[in-house]
């Protein structure tokens, strides 16, 4: 990368390596740390939810709260508002866990210890997108029938005759491929870049600051540590946002297949 | 002059530049259009944030694609 540019006195700039961390156990190797981290992540969420639906009362308590701030952001924001008011309640379930388990697992990119977004390994990412599409074509195949739903989605009304043979194919490709590609991409990307940037960040301002032997690196190092803290709060408010991008996105996608063509 | 590295990140910052404009359109669009109304923000808000997520994919390709191509 670029930094390899200035690096000239022994300052070793993270790369891809940094994600390929040794097994905690030597005995299981396929127990690696993301793979721990999204176990703990289903952990936290069953424990959390459950403390905070125990006791429902009218007036909520402080976890109750917490837990029906997130649920009514989801069911009223991302579902009621794109799938719309009449059939969007049995998709809140999946899009609620959807959101929970991505903003859990992206929020470990910036946990003391943990610092470690699962997400940032493709695989995640991909399985999460193969779930949002076998969701909205199935629904969209029960609520249509197989052939008017990929008639509906590929003829699109309204549009002259001639450019069907170029538009059918492109939205055809958009329905089955572009879009669990571009949703596994945007999540797996935005974790990686932001994982990579506070790496950077972070290692060359303990470089500069500490092995570095010119002053005048020490003080960029201060400068460098300081932007470090900023660009955490940043990686807090990508990490939440991939979380809606990623629901909202499948709750479209939904709402698509169960409205009538366009 | 001796230079060594890689240009990808050259590349990265072209990619970027389309997605930058994008992205830029469509909060333009999406403050002038609460400015106008501003009770329309909810729907707004979703479409605007479909917009900026499909815009930001190709900056993201550009970014991950040197990593894959390696």
């Amino acid at each position: 990368m670029s930094i390899a540019l200035l690096s000239g006195e022994g300052f070793v700039p993270p790369g891809v390596q940094e994600f390929y961390l040794p097994p905690p156990f030597d005995a299981i190797p396929w127990l690696t740390k993301p793979i721990l981290l999204v176990m703990l992540s289903v952990v936290i969420i069953v424990v959390f939810l459950h403390l905070a639906s125990r006791k429902r009362a009218v007036v909520p308590s402080r976890m109750q709260f917490a837990g029906e701030l997130v649920y009514g952001f989801v069911r009223d924001g991302i579902a009621r508002d794109t799938i719309g008011s009449k059939d969007y309640k049995r998709f809140v379930p999946l899009l609620f866990a959807m959101f929970v388990f991505i903003m859990v697992n992206n929020l470990y990119g910036i946990l003391p210890v943990v610092y470690f977004p699962p997400m940032a390994k493709i695989g995640f990412p991909l399985v999460l997108a193969v779930v949002s599409l076998i969701v909205f074509n199935v629904v969209g195949i029960r609520k249509q029938g197989f052939f008017p739903y990929f008639k509906n989605m590929m003829f699109i009304p309204g549009v002259p005759a001639y450019i069907y043979p170029l538009l059918a194919p492109i939205e055809l490709l958009t329905a089955l491929i572009i879009r669990p590609f571009t949703l596994t991409l945007r999540l797996f990307a935005n974790m990686f870049a932001g994982h990579m940037l506070l790496l950077v960040f972070i290692v060359g301002a303990e470089y500069m600051l500490i092995e570095a032997t010119s002053p005048l690196l020490n003080v960029a190092g201060v400068f460098t540590g300081a932007l470090a803290i900023g660009l955490t709060f940043y990686e807090i408010f990508v990490e939440l946002f991939q979380a809606y991008i990623f629901t909202l996105l499948t709750a479209l996608y939904i709402a698509g297949a169960t409205g009538d063509g366009h | 002059m001796d230079l060594s590295g890689n240009l990808t990140p050259i590349t990265f910052g072209l990619a970027a530049i389309g997605s930058g404009i994008g992205a830029g359109l469509i909060f333009a669009a999406f403050i002038s259009g609460i400015a106008r109304q501003p009770e329309a923000l909810s729907v707004l808000r979703t479409w605007a944030f479909t917009g900026f997520a499909l815009v930001e994919a190709l900056a993201l390709i550009g970014l991950v694609a040197p990593f894959f191509l390696e």
